[in-house]
């Protein structure tokens, strides 16, 4: 087998006397799909924080293609080439399209303007934000300038998986995409999940729609007491056996 | 939205024309600190009626809050803007102010301040107030001469008016305590006093409430206190009431500045010994006046003899008068009282 | 795959491909007036602005309408102008200023001691004045990025602290214009005028509309402005998508206690004098939230522009100045800006339903 493109060994992270993460282990291959599921408070979204960046683990180590990494925060998990997208979007309902996808990493004019009146270069950003839309068939962009705010639930989440399909070099984790979204707009989001992994991405997906995970996922890693329990194909077993393993009905499959 | 409009439309064309059709010929300004203050309210009263006595058009402006000096500016500019004669003051911040006065006087206005003096007081064209060090004087007097030979070992609280020190709570601090025998050290500050009868210098704001603390905190420093002055009637009224809850409002001598009606109706009720009355609407008629003459003939008003400024009187309010000062009845002075 | 997931075969075989379509399906004249004043929140106290002048002008004639007086009235309003430009940026992040006008007022308090008590040369006591000003502005940032202490709180007990600190080193001294004008020259440059014609500007008004155009550019088209809009809109989305929440509010508000030490400067030059007592002490604040309220800038963070906070503070000279020429009883002009101020509000709910 390949070399995972990210790693996690023995991550611990306690909360007080509740412990979050037990000594948990993740491995995320290159071009996969990697569902998370997990019953609520296993950890899950512990485990999401300690790869991206958002909490920093009290023991354990993460690699990034074989080197190991120390986030501190979002923004050096981000520079590594980790792109998450949370499930409320991190995106600033009042600001446009454009504004959103380069927050915090905004690109300036050239020359005088840009250099010393740090002037941002609009079209240069606008054009940008405009083809990678195109790119993952989010057409038919009237305003890049429209505020977020005046988007669809579904529309939003395509800008946030666009932003981070434009800039995630490397990984992208996507929080519960589906979980806010209608029928239809699920749809779309998972078929631009489909799209993303076309072009060499991998992804971490946590969600809670088994339907979802099933149907997409390569592998599912289920998670419970803070720690992996397993890692099955979703082809070898079915939707009632994950929820089993996760639950604890079912004894996990020993690998 | 359109409503809004509309109806700040309405409002400034209702407010509007009734001061248009007076825009013409001479015209005044009254600036007073406050249009709330009873002494104040009297002061526009005094200058409408003698303005419309004389027919020119007068305009009063007040600051928001005492000591908005900002205001008071913009209330100068606009009496420049507005081509007016001559504007009567009473300035919140007299040094301050003058630059904005020296503008209006090298426009050809002519500037009067009212009951307060400017810093410098010849910063004005003329000054028509109250003789504040006689006034406190007076009351300093009259205490020493009612206590007596207690009055060598009075226990005095002063209940100032503000922290900043205003020219006429000094005028009127000093004066008392010339007036009733203490030595004032520098006489352009109040506190400096070293006399062991002082027991404390306390600021009110000229009002009830804050002459109630002024007192509470007074009294906390010693309970024995004997006599008190306060800045004017308000601050005499707060300050009877924290006598009044510690049972000692009948033991306590009170003086006062101003002569208010309700402050005259306290003398007639014993909250108050005695106070020395002050004129404001004759200030301020006399103001129009001047202003009135200036645009005839061009005439300065001239000060009163030996004083720089023109003074509008002041008399001591007493149903208990003191040999060897001068007072008015209680009844007489309601009858000229103000507010 | 198993079978229990062909419920949504349906949707995927329909082959639904218009999912992103970025149309604006809200229609009439009401949904395009909300879209525009969305897209220009400055525009409606713009309106008001110039329908005031025009209402004011026709019925007071050229004792108002006049390039002397309408200059008068940025005279007039230069320091609650610069204050609301500070205001804005801190309002910008969701945050609210108290301490703006005991700021400013201390700042002066300083520019002038430190000449006169201090003897240091008036440009360098300007200096340490504007330095204070950063100062207080940064330990305010401080206390509301890293203590956590909600910005009102903070900004209530500096106030105090501020206004105290004013009459404890003053010693309640006013410096008089004649002794500026003598010794320290420099202090007093705001104060000077360029003549056009009737129309007096003077530098202390251009320096408030220097301001203005330079924070509205920093806030339109830099990276900077677009964090300090993305961190009132929404403080946690802004940090997960990479924004550093701490250094922006500490730039918002050093740049906010700066502006304010400016303020201070602009009044010395206005009044020719420096008085710690100072009614912009007291009432700066509220004056400059007004302004900003009445400007169409959201006091929930993150919308508006600060050309409405300008416009803002003028409609409120406008009222000033054209009800006093009027004659008009001053408590209308409090009457009229507390209409404004609740309509202004109510309007910028209006607009913020264009979320919904």
């Amino acid at each position: 087998m390949t070399q995972p493109i990210l790693t996690g060994k023995n991550l611990v992270k306690r909360y007080g006397k509740v412990t979050a993460l037990d000594h948990c282990d993740f491995e995320l291959y290159p071009g996969e799909i990697l569902a998370v599921i997990g019953d609520n408070g296993a950890g899950k979204s512990s485990l999401i924080k300690a790869l991206s960046g958002a909490v920093v683990p009290d023991a354990g180590e993460v690699f990034l293609e074989g080197e190991q990494v120390k986030f501190h925060s979002p923004i050096d998990a981000r520079a590594a080439g980790i792109e998450t997208v949370y499930q409320t979007l991190a995106m600033s309902p009042a600001l446009s399209i454009a504004d959103n996808m380069f927050m915090g990493r905004e690109i300036r004019k050239e020359g005088f303007m840009g250099k010393y009146l740090k002037q941002l270069d609009k079209k240069k950003m606008e054009d940008f934000a405009r083809q990678k839309l195109s790119d993952l068939g989010l057409m038919t962009i009237q305003n890049i300038n429209q505020a977020v705010e005046t988007l669809s639930g579904g529309q939003r989440q395509g800008v946030a998986v666009a932003r981070a399909a434009a800039f995630g070099s490397k990984v992208i984790i996507l929080d519960e995409p589906t979980a806010a979204l209608g029928v239809k707009e699920s749809r779309r989001v998972l078929e631009l999940i489909l799209d993303v992994r076309s072009r060499g991405i991998p992804i971490i997906l946590i969600s809670h729609n088994m339907p979802h995970v099933f149907e997409v996922a390569d592998r599912i890693h289920v998670h419970r007491l803070g720690k992996r329990l397993c890692v099955i194909d979703p082809k070898d077993y079915t939707m009632s056996d994950a929820v089993a393993f996760m639950t604890g009905a079912k004894e996990a499959p020993v690998q | 939205m359109k409503k809004l409009l509309i109806g700040t439309a309405l409002v400034a064309v209702t407010s509007a024309g009734s001061a248009m059709a007076d825009a013409h010929g001479t015209s005044a300004c009254l600036i007073t600190k406050t249009d709330t203050n009873p002494f104040f309210v009297k002061m526009r009263e005094g200058a409408a009626a003698k303005a419309e006595e004389l027919g020119i058009s007068l305009n009063s402006y007040a600051g928001q809050v005492d000591g908005d000096n900002e205001a008071q500016v913009a209330a100068i500019e606009t009496c420049i803007a507005n081509g007016a004669s001559g504007i009567l003051i009473t300035a919140s911040d007299t040094a301050a102010i003058v630059p904005s006065v020296e503008q209006a006087r090298e426009a050809g206005l002519l500037v009067i301040a009212l009951d307060t003096p400017l810093n410098p007081i010849d910063a004005a064209d003329a000054t028509f107030a109250t003789d504040n060090f006689l006034a406190g004087e007076l009351i300093g007097k009259w205490a020493a001469a009612t206590m007596g030979d207690d009055a060598a070992t009075a226990k005095i609280a002063m209940l100032d008016l503000a922290i900043s020190q205003p020219t006429v709570g000094v005028l009127r601090d000093q004066g008392f305590l010339t007036g009733f025998g203490v030595d004032v050290k520098d006489v352009n500050r109040w506190g400096d006093e070293d006399d062991a009868r002082i027991i404390c210098n306390e600021v009110t704001a000229g009002n009830e409430e804050g002459g109630r603390t002024a007192m509470e905190n007074c009294l906390a420093v010693d309970p024995e206190i004997n006599v008190v002055y306060t800045i004017n009637e308000p601050a005499a009224a707060g300050a009877y009431e924290a006598l009044a809850a510690i049972g000692r409002e009948n033991d306590v001598l009170i003086v006062s500045v101003d002569g208010g009606c309700p402050g005259v109706q306290n003398v007639a009720d014993g909250v108050i010994g005695a106070t020395s009355q002050q004129y404001p609407l004759l200030m301020a008629s006399l103001g129009v006046e001047a202003i009135a003459q200036y645009a005839e003939d061009g005439t300065l008003p001239a000060n009163t003899e030996g004083k720089d400024f023109l003074d509008t009187g002041v008399s001591l309010v007493t149903d208990r008068p003191a040999d060897g000062v001068e007072s008015i009845s209680v009844a007489e002075g309601t009858d000229r009282c103000w507010g | 795959m198993t079978d229990s997931q062909s419920y949504e075969d349906v949707v995927k075989d329909k082959g639904e491909t218009q999912f992103a379509q970025f149309e604006d399906e809200r229609k009439g004249f009401l949904g395009t007036v909300q879209h525009t004043l969305h897209v220009n929140p400055a525009l409606v106290p713009l309106i008001i602005l110039v329908t005031a002048i025009a209402l004011f002008g026709m019925l007071l004639g050229q004792r108002f309408f006049s390039a002397g007086t309408l200059t008068l009235i940025l005279q007039q309003v230069q320091i609650v102008g610069v204050l609301a430009a500070a205001q804005t940026l801190v309002i910008l992040t969701a945050g609210i200023d108290l301490s703006v006008g005991a700021l400013a007022v201390l700042c002066t308090v300083i520019m002038g001691q430190f000449t006169f008590r201090y003897g240091l040369p008036a440009e360098l006591s300007l200096l340490i004045g504007l330095c204070f000003g950063a100062l207080v502005g940064a330990m305010n940032g401080f206390l509301v990025s890293r203590v956590k202490i909600p910005p009102f709180i903070t900004t209530l007990g500096m106030w105090q602290i501020v206004l105290a600190s004013t009459y404890l080193f003053s010693r309640n001294e006013t410096l008089r214009s004649s002794q500026l004008r003598e010794e320290a020259p420099s202090l007093l440059f705001l104060g000077n005028k360029v003549s056009i014609g009737g129309a007096n500007f003077t530098f202390g008004v251009i320096l408030m509309i220097l301001i203005v155009v330079a924070l509205a550019y920093a806030l339109r088209s830099t990276a900077w402005g677009r964090h300090v809009y993305a961190v009132g809109d929404d403080p946690e989305a802004a940090q997960l998508a990479g924004v550093n929440v701490h250094k922006t509010l500490m730039s918002v508000y050093i740049l906010t206690g700066l502006i304010c030490a400016v303020a201070g400067w602009v009044m010395i030059g206005r009044f020719s004098s420096v008085s710690p007592s100072a009614s912009t002490g007291v009432i700066g604040n509220i004056q400059s939230i007004t302004a900003v309220v009445i400007g169409g800038i959201s006091l929930f963070g993150g919308r508006g522009s600060i050309y409405g906070a300008f416009f803002g503070a003028m409609i409120v000279g406008v009222f000033e100045m054209g009800l006093r020429m009027a004659g008009a009883d001053p408590q209308w002009t409090f009457m009229l800006i507390g209409m404004l101020i609740i309509g202004a509000v109510g309007l910028d709910q209006w607009i913020r339903k264009v979320s919904a």
